[in-house]
């Protein structure tokens, strides 16, 4: 009996601690202006994805009239759209960017209709017609800074054999992978590429070891698509293997090693879209561009760059800069022999097609399954 | 009849009346205390990074519980709490101590996800209840192996469970990528999203879903269970001392197994209406973490069922708050982690106080002297 009477009461322990901290007002909010919120899945120092996003917030911070909210670490789950709904109700945020894809569908789709005033603009590309109108999304073409990253890759390796450690098998990774080994492959063609999944977009311990398994099957070039490219990088340089950044510039972790990088250049982005929103113009509902729009951009060539990489990469990247260039070109087959593009058929990198790649293409060792 | 008696009347019948509710006051007061000393060393922290704690537990109280919206939020994240604590919470009673609810409500989900998915055309009356019951029966199921493997095998509880989420971790991966997957989720595999006839909504009048109605129902349900029945008896019995209750022919096995199945299934039903209310579909965003804040409710409630509503309403208040903390205050996301932390600590520490804090003797000194 005692018992029970001790846990009723410990029942309002709680309540009335919380009537404890009940205080007074709340510290008040920035008035007055454009009140932007951006949303991360995780940590905005991560050298990588969220770090890619988190610059383009810094950028917007610097304009006029524009306050800046910022939230790290936040799931993909409810969480996301109490986020968003709390930094409408408490801060006046009436453009968020919700960046992670996960947080479209459900989230974004489900809080977007509540507040028709407040613009939702998603990076991942998923907005169709039909969806509400205060929601856009907007993406960019960075397969084709993997396939720069592969051309200064095919010209360092000297074991004919470099590797990628990527995070799940779908189309946005697949299209990295063979983007990279392509590119390779245009410098010489007897280059290999071994990829590891990780299973996870973030996992360092998985990472390191997906890295160190890589350099023991003697690639000595290694990039990534994970959210976090820091344990990837730091491992391959530790193990004497040169490295090509994803998302970020992560040239501070690797200074000798670091060849090149596919970065977002999210600044572009934002800055453009805050800019109409303080004019009163209408956002498109879908944007995309690739490194001629200023989507993404490449780290600046490292110390180790030989000449000769320098001089191809430079005149590929002027070949896409002038458009319609395609990395895959026909007669082109997968890793198990399943022709993926006839001769005389090629995919930009705007082409619907790219979009639901599942395969490996020849020359990469690695399955999608 | 002199004046005297007169006075001392009233005032024995006063300290007659307080003496009872004093020995039971010592579970009330020292949760509490706890909670303020955890607090408080928490405001010296913030103190010592140069922040205002008075800012700081207002921003607190103002998103987790100061107007209707943060009422919302807080209770729209208690949900899956609830149930993950139940998981916790009434396997303790036996004793044990379950740290891998997570992997119940992962596999919870990714039922009620598959099940979704092939009874598409029912009825919802007949669809939705085979949803939360194969998502509850699986989860079940998952921890149920935990009690058996202790039982007939002796493998210790904690660290079974904790490992078994990880492979229902990997598990959910391999579905949902692989059998499960909805050949449209490109870049974010998925189970087929269910049908809208099949969605659990909101409960009327509030934003939030019919998840936590069934949780409070679960949390008043697992406390009669353990508190107002033999079987509960039984088991407390078996959890205070095992050979106590062999001795006196309960059925200690059928106890541990049917337990850990129940825990189980309050979890793998936190899964069902993740999937069903909030997500619409199965994916990886199901490991969120739910399972592992449930251990910090479930021991912060001392394992009582009743405790842990208004504790995951506290912990949820805090998460809750995380975010206008962040933006307000430019504190880290980790800062609501260190928090716990010191409440967790605190009311640890509390617990070598049990049994000192005699009010009983201190309001009896008098008669005694």
């Amino acid at each position: 009996m005692a018992a029970d009477f001790l846990t009723r009461r410990r029942f309002l322990t709680t309540s009335a601690g919380l009537a404890g901290a009940a205080a007074m007002g709340l510290p008040a909010r920035a008035q007055g202006g454009l009140t932007v919120g951006f949303i991360y899945v995780g940590p905005r120092d991560d050298y990588g994805y969220n770090q890619a996003h988190a610059q383009g917030a810094a950028a917007v911070k610097a304009m006029e009239g524009v306050t800046v909210i910022e939230e790290e670490n936040v799931a993909e789950t409810q969480d996301v759209q109490q986020t968003m709904e709390s930094m409408i109700n408490f801060d006046g945020a009436s453009l968020l960017f919700p960046t992670s894809f996960g947080y479209f569908d459900p989230h974004i789709l489900e809080v977007a209709p509540k507040y028709p005033d407040v613009r939702f603009k998603h990076c991942g590309g998923l907005w169709t017609p039909g969806m509400p109108e205060n929601v856009g999304s907007y993406f960019g073409y960075i397969g084709m800074g993997q396939y720069l990253n592969g051309i200064v890759a095919g010209h360092m390796t000297s074991s004919k054999k470099i590797g990628f450690v990527a995070a799940k098998p779908i189309p946005q990774v697949l299209l990295n992978i063979n983007s990279f080994l392509l590119g390779a492959r245009a410098v010489d063609p007897e280059i290999t590429c071994q990829v590891i999944f990780t299973g996870e977009w973030s996992m360092a311990v998985k990472e390191a070891e997906a890295t160190n398994a890589l350099a023991d099957a003697g690639a000595d070039v290694i990039t990534c698509h994970v959210d976090g490219p820091k344990v990837v990088i730091e491992t391959a340089a530790a193990r004497g293997a040169y490295v090509c950044g994803y998302h970020a510039d992560q040239s501070a972790l690797a200074p000798e090693l670091y060849l090149t990088g596919a970065e977002w250049n999210w600044a572009t982005v934002y800055t453009d879209m805050v800019a109409k929103t303080l004019a009163g113009e209408p956002i498109p509902n879908f944007v995309r561009g690739g490194l001629a729009e200023g989507f993404i951009k490449m780290s600046p060539l490292g110390p180790a760059v030989t000449d000769a990489a320098r001089a191809q990469f430079e005149a590929v990247q002027a070949e896409i800069m002038a458009g319609d260039y395609a990395v895959i070109n026909g007669p082109l087959a997968d890793n198990s022999g399943n022709v993926i593009a006839a001769d005389g058929v090629s995919y930009l990198e705007t082409d619907v097609e790219l979009e639901s790649m599942d395969y490996l293409v020849d020359g990469v060792i690695g399955s999608t399954s | 009849m002199s004046a005297g008696v007169e006075i001392t009347a009233p005032a024995r019948s006063a300290r007659a009346w307080l003496v009872p509710l004093a020995g039971r006051a010592e579970g009330v007061l020292l949760p509490l205390a706890a909670l303020v000393t955890g607090f408080a060393a928490f405001a010296l922290f913030l103190v010592l990074l140069g922040k205002n704690p008075w800012t700081f537990y207002t921003l607190v109280y103002q998103a987790g519980f100061g107007t209707g919206f943060s009422w919302t939020n807080t209770l729209a994240r208690a949900a899956p709490l609830l149930l993950a604590a139940l998981c916790v919470a009434i396997p303790a009673r036996l004793g044990l101590v379950v740290i891998g609810g997570e992997g119940a409500i992962v596999l919870g989900g990714v039922m009620a996800g598959g099940l979704g998915a092939v009874l598409g055309g029912w009825p919802a009356l007949i669809a939705m209840p085979l949803m939360a019951l194969g998502a509850a029966l699986i989860g079940g199921l998952w921890i149920g192996a935990v009690g058996a493997l202790r039982q007939w095998r002796g493998v210790n509880e904690t660290i079974a469970s904790l490992l078994m989420a990880y492979i229902a971790i990997a598990l959910m991966n391999h579905l949902v990528e692989g059998p499960l997957r909805d050949a449209a989720s490109l870049n974010k595999p998925s189970t087929a999203p269910l049908a809208e006839a099949l969605r659990v909504g909101d409960m009327p009048g509030f934003s939030v879903h019919w998840g936590l109605a069934v949780a409070f129902l679960a949390c008043i349900g697992a406390w009669v269970l353990i508190e107002r029945t033999t079987l509960g008896f039984s088991a407390r019995i078996a959890g205070g001392n095992v050979r106590a209750a062999q001795v006196q022919g309960l059925p200690v096995t059928k106890l541990v197994v049917g337990f850990t199945a129940l825990g189980g299934a309050c979890a793998g039903l936190a899964g069902y209406f993740e999937v069903s209310a909030v997500h619409g579909s199965a994916n990886a965003s199901l490991a969120a973490g739910y399972g592992y804040t449930g251990i910090l409710i479930a021991f912060l409630a001392r394992h009582n069922p009743l405790a842990i509503i208004p504790v995951a309403l506290l912990l949820a208040g805090i998460e809750a708050s995380s975010g206008l903390v962040q933006r307000r205050m430019e504190l880290p996301d980790a800062t609501m982690t260190v928090l716990q932390g010191f409440i967790f600590v605190a009311i640890l520490a509390s617990e070598t106080f049990t049994g000192r804090l005699d009010l009983t003797r201190w309001l009896s000194r008098g008669e005694r002297a």
